[in-house]
């Protein structure tokens, strides 16, 4: 059996391109199927994928924020996991489109699932506190099942004694 | 020890890491003992089962491939 300092992953999710977000869910669900505590740190870009998804909150378009900059912001940044965007051979949407209908085909779970996964299999997931106030996001916002917003204090503590991972 | 199987997992089909976290899931429900068995068609979940197995003390009994689809049986911790 591993040592101790093994059975914990943290994983800083610092972008919310398609690319990044698929690694970040399939290794946090890997490690808690591993029995590892596994908690996922959302900052930044990495936190559009936990807004609710337009479809599943029943509406258009997300307008959210106070100020014209970060309502500007949710137009131009959707959020949610199923509007996410590839960092290479984007094509204003229609890479992402391609890329969802071959991970159908080939039975690789989507973002939208494998975050639903996560949550049931005792994933921590924790939004940044800082990114939420900057970007005009409130709590519900967000989806529900998730941890308390927290800051860069709670992440780096609770990676003091895990293995680490900055996708 | 029991050598039924306690549950059979039909995982055929599936990608990384579905075979690996719905095993995982389904054995949560399970006794110590108990013996699951699981088919599976990703390549991948070969060394990813003996890896699960050596992380988690959940025992790897056999595994065999039969023309393509390949079967585990674990025995849970």
């Amino acid at each position: 059996m591993p040592e101790e300092k093994d059975r914990k992953l943290v994983i800083f999710a610092w972008s919310g391109d398609m690319d990044k977000v698929w690694p970040q869910l399939i290794l946090a669900t890997s490690g808690a199927a591993m029995g590892m505590e596994t908690t996922v740190f959302f900052t930044f870009w990495g936190l559009f994928p936990l807004l609710k998804n337009d479809k599943a909150a029943g509406r258009a378009r997300r307008i959210t924020g106070d100020s014209w900059m970060q309502k500007m912001l949710s137009l131009m940044n959707r959020g949610g996991t199923e509007h996410l965007k590839l960092s290479k051979m984007n094509f204003a949407g229609a890479g992402p489109a391609m890329m969802k209908s071959l991970a159908k085909g080939h039975k690789v779970a989507s973002p939208t699932e494998l975050m639903q996964m996560a949550q049931e299999m005792g994933v921590h997931l924790v939004p940044c506190q800082m990114t939420m106030d900057l970007m005009g996001l409130s709590r519900e916002d967000l989806i529900d099942g998730l941890d308390e917003p927290a800051g860069a204090t709670t992440a780096l503590l609770e990676a003091q004694d895990a293995i680490t991972l900055f996708i | 020890m029991s050598t039924t199987m306690a549950l059979t997992l039909d995982l055929k089909g599936l990608s990384c890491p579905l075979p690996i976290v719905k095993t995982a899931k389904a054995i949560k429900e399970l006794q110590p003992g108990d013996l699951v068995e699981v088919l599976a068609t990703d390549p991948g979940s070969v060394p990813d089962f003996r890896a699960w197995a050596r992380s988690t003390g959940n025992e790897l009994v056999e595994h065999a491939n039969l023309d393509g689809v390949f079967r585990f049986v674990i025995r849970k911790r």
